[in-house]
């Protein structure tokens, strides 16, 4: 680009995973600043960690070439390969393990959201069906359980936050974990006046603006839920009427809950009855402009399924779907009246072979577009249900995320391949075969997707400047693999370009659509269904199931009796993890400004907890179970229940080239032995974790 | 004091830092130096709910500057057009005068030039109409560009607000 020349490039952000539309302001072929798109946040608006994309772009520790290892696997030793010889490696060691164990025996990892066609089409043409994401250290309980009681995914439904008048946050710190978007929507309905009632176990900046705040026992928000259905449901405080037409199950639920009372409870959250009651009726009142958040945090537990289910519950018995102010359906492309975005995955024929995980014929109740990841190193361990030989591991870090990475490791150790796509170094990567270095999200267009909504849109992430180092966008990156694996077919395209003018041919738009705003509307106003004849719940009956059937065929009660979460045995705390607006994990702990604002994190420990064992603010601490240590600062503080400590999640980085994040803070998945497992909702039961605290000698 | 104002509404800050990022980006200022800075105060309990303060520190760009006063080259200067208060750092020596003029912290040490810089409200943005980056870019508009006599009509009307919530109509 000539010097001296601007220009504003409409895209998507990828700093963290919430991808909020941006507006690059480009100057001299170089990154001048990034903002929100204005056209679609109403201002330039945008959280930290994507203002800090710039420095993210110039860093010279992000990976900038590919690389095989030269050495032992997790040697840390590496030499520079050119991407010809990178993916000649990679494809002609897929060729061989295919050809020996089949398709199947390869997976593919990936960290999920919307940008997943292309990496769902690459897997499924090359014969496996295991495709899996992160969310079983994220999601997967919430998911499977408006699943199971509705056929909608969390994210096929959406907040109205603009109508809202009352909401409860189980845990969710809406105001420090950030989507731009969100975070404004929520402080303008704060300011409108909406009342809202935080819950946790320990004090934060979203609960610094609550009307209530309750700080209860970890791990008992069930508990809390079964008492306002109790209330609920004896007062006949539920719309009737929608009840009657949408929900089947009720008898059952009204059976289910009895015992549950309000006093029942306030002995299980330390919340007092009192209190459970008025939030009862206020939920009551302000029907159906209620939010409840359905994720994330708090009880993270074994038994999280059934605790998601009862949030689900509280809004059909409140009638908070396709409500104003409560939740509303997500329309997407056909409901405009439009043929859908192409997508790659449907042009490549169906696989007819069982999933690695289970999903689908042991968990029927578990949606496929999940996975269980955490399955992964005990499939590759024991070859059962069959060998898994190469994984490709496509801007995913398990080791970081997931729980207990040390038996992660001893999985992936034993494979044949293990490949590695991404942007930054991460603990995964380090450990890999191959490591190819992904354009940034700045650097690279991808495929155009479809944005579901009141309002559904297409949406467009668009490279605002050339690659900085020797890195390859997504649609390469894959078309390459493919041509040389006989399957590039399945790929019909030679740019970005003309993959999404594929893309947009039956839908009616062409690329050049996306200049003028940075996406393309498909509806002028909210498509609302109607409640009484026109919603759609894609379960057997039509209806939200309060008896699943999809559970029965798993075999499992929908309404087993409430079990107290475990107390932390003594001399023990429940580690609790979360995030702030400046870190998304451990995927920003490196960046030189992200970095400077927050360079480690510490553990938050109740005030006369502390006391006991000699602790002040700012003592270095060993906090360890299983075996493992982790030493870390602490913070001493009045706003934590006593049986919990918390810390930031992702730090601890175990690789040198990140220089900055390097060994700063604690790494607190590793203190998670054990709990690399499958609970009820396909989540790992990550807050079951038990630590002891000591001042360090 | 400069004909500016950034109002930071307490209600809607989320002390997220997005401001302290915006500035960074848009400066392209070093790690260390910061121009525009959150200070938390609190948590403290008010009610039964435990509350906290972010409270948002630029340059105030005063109206008698200290920083003016105290530096001896003239690099630190006040625009007479709307009294931006700004370094010109080809008169900087790098004495620090300003930085231990300044009741407020203001001005900051660049190491890697030896010269003092701070905060000039984005002056080259202001100057083409746009507003300073910490407010263009806050996650949930709680930073304004403004005049101090808006600022004050902003406050009348929520206190005005507020307190005829609690009193009701006749």
């Amino acid at each position: 680009m000539p010097e001296g020349t601007k220009k504003s490039v409409y895209s998507v952000c990828s700093m963290c995973t919430v991808r909020c539309p941006i507006e690059v302001e480009v100057e001299n072929g170089a990154v001048r600043h990034i903002w929100g798109n204005p056209h679609l946040l109403g201002g330039h608006y945008l959280c930290p960690r994507g203002a800090a994309g710039k420095v993210f772009q110039n860093d010279t520790e992000r990976l900038q070439h590919p690389m095989i290892r030269d050495g032992e696997r997790g040697s840390g030793k590496w030499k520079k390969a050119s991407w010809d010889e990178a993916l000649d490696y990679i494809a002609s060691n897929l060729k061989k393990i295919i050809s020996k164990h089949g398709g199947e025996s390869v997976v593919l990892g990936d960290r999920g959201g919307p940008f997943t066609d292309m990496q769902k089409a690459f897997i499924k043409a090359l014969g496996s069906p295991n495709y899996f994401n992160h969310h079983g250290a994220c999601s997967n309980s919430v998911h499977n359980a408006h699943n199971a009681m509705t056929g909608h995914r969390r994210n096929t439904v959406a907040y109205d936050w603009k109508n809202c008048d009352y909401c409860i946050l189980y845990g969710r710190n809406i105001l420090e974990s950030i989507g731009t978007k969100e975070a404004k929507d929520f402080i303008d309905a704060l300011e409108r006046g909406m009342k809202f009632t935080h819950i946790d176990v320990r004090w934060n900046y979203t609960a610094a603006k609550a009307d209530r705040f309750l700080m209860l026992k970890p791990g008992t928000d069930y508990a809390l839920n079964l008492a306002l259905i109790n209330v609920i449901v004896k007062e006949k405080l539920y719309d009737a009427a929608f009840v009657e037409r949408w929900v089947t199950g009720m008898k059952e639920l009204v059976a289910f809950v009895e015992p549950y009372t309000p006093e029942w409870a306030e002995k299980e959250t330390g919340i007092p009855a009192k209190q459970i009651v008025t939030i009862a009726h206020e939920l009551a009142e302000a029907k159906p402009a209620v939010i409840l958040y359905q994720g994330w945090m708090t009880a993270w537990t074994e038994n999280d399924y059934y605790f998601r289910r009862s949030i689900y519950m509280l809004y059909a018995l409140l009638g908070g779907y396709e409500a104003k102010g409560g939740l509303l359906f997500n329309k997407n492309e056909t409901h405009t009246g439009r043929k859908p975005l192409r997508k790659l995955v449907d042009g490549v024929p169906k696989v007819n072979k069982k999933r690695f995980d289970g999903v689908g014929w042991k968990y029927k109740h578990l949606s496929p577009d999940y996975g269980l990841a955490q399955m992964l190193p005990y499939a590759i361990l024991k070859e059962d249900p069959y060998p898994v030989k190469a994984f490709i591991n496509y801007r995913f870090d398990p080791l970081s995320a997931f729980p207990d990475p040390e038996a992660f490791k001893k999985g992936l150790m034993k494979l044949d391949l293990l490949v590695t796509v991404d942007v930054n170094y991460s603990h995964t990567g380090w450990i890999s075969d191959v490591i190819l270095p992904e354009a940034t999200y700045l650097e690279r267009t991808d495929p155009a997707i479809a944005k579901g909504g009141p309002k559904p849109a297409l949406w467009l992430r668009r490279q605002a400047v050339e690659p900085q180092y020797d890195s390859k966008p997504k649609w390469w990156i894959f078309k390459q693999l493919a041509e040389r694996l006989g399957i590039g077919e399945y790929f019909p395209y030679n740019s970005a370009e003309e993959l999404i003018e594929w893309q947009l041919k039956d839908i009616g738009f062409q690329l050049s659509d996306f200049d003028a705003k940075g996406y393309i509307e498909l509806a002028k106003d909210q498509i609302l269904w109607d409640r009484s004849d026109g919603l759609k719940f894609k379960t057997p009956s039509g209806k939200i199931e309060f008896v699943s059937s999809m559970l029965q065929d798993s075999g499992l009660p929908s309404f087993p009796p409430y079990e107290s979460p475990k107390s932390p045995p003594k001399g023990h705390y429940r580690l609790l993890t979360g995030k702030i607006a400046i870190h998304t994990q451990g995927t920003t702990l490196n960046n030189l400004y992200l970095n400077e604002l927050q360079p480690e994190n510490t553990l938050w420990i109740n005030t006369n907890e502390a006391k006991k064992l000699g602790i002040k603010t700012g003592d270095t601490v060993e906090v360890s179970s299983n075996g493992c240590v982790q030493t870390v600062k602490a913070s001493v503080t009045d706003f934590i229940h006593p049986d919990a400590v918390y810390t930031l999640h992702g730090f601890g980085r175990e690789i040198p080239q990140q220089t900055r994040a390097y060994k700063r803070g604690m790494r607190d998945n590793t203190l998670m032995g054990g709990l690399l497992t499958v609970a009820v909702g396909g989540n790992c039961p990550i807050t079951d974790c038990f630590v002891r605290v000591k001042k360090a000698s | 004091m400069s004909e500016y104002y950034i109002y930071q509404d307490q209600k809607r800050c989320i002390g997220c830092r997005a401001c302290e990022l915006h500035c960074k980006t848009e400066n392209d200022v070093r790690v260390g130096p910061s121009f525009g800075k959150i200070i938390n105060v609190g948590p403290t309990v008010r009610g039964d709910v435990p509350r906290i303060n972010f409270i948002f520190m630029p340059c105030f760009h005063c109206e008698n500057p200290w920083c003016v006063s105290a530096c001896p080259t003239g690099a630190m200067q006040k625009r007479s057009k709307d009294g931006i208060v700004f370094v010109d750092p080809s008169l900087c020596i790098g004495c620090k005068a300003c930085i231990t003029a300044c009741p407020w912290g203001a001005p900051q040490w660049d190491k890697d030039t030896g010269k003092a810089i701070k905060c000039d409200y984005c002056k080259d943005r202001v100057d083409q109409g746009l507003e300073p980056a910490c407010v263009t870019g806050c996650t949930t508009d709680a930073l304004k560009w403004i005049s101090p006599a808006k600022s004050s009509q902003v406050r009348r009307e929520r206190f005005a607000k507020a307190i005829t919530e609690e009193i009701p109509f006749p």
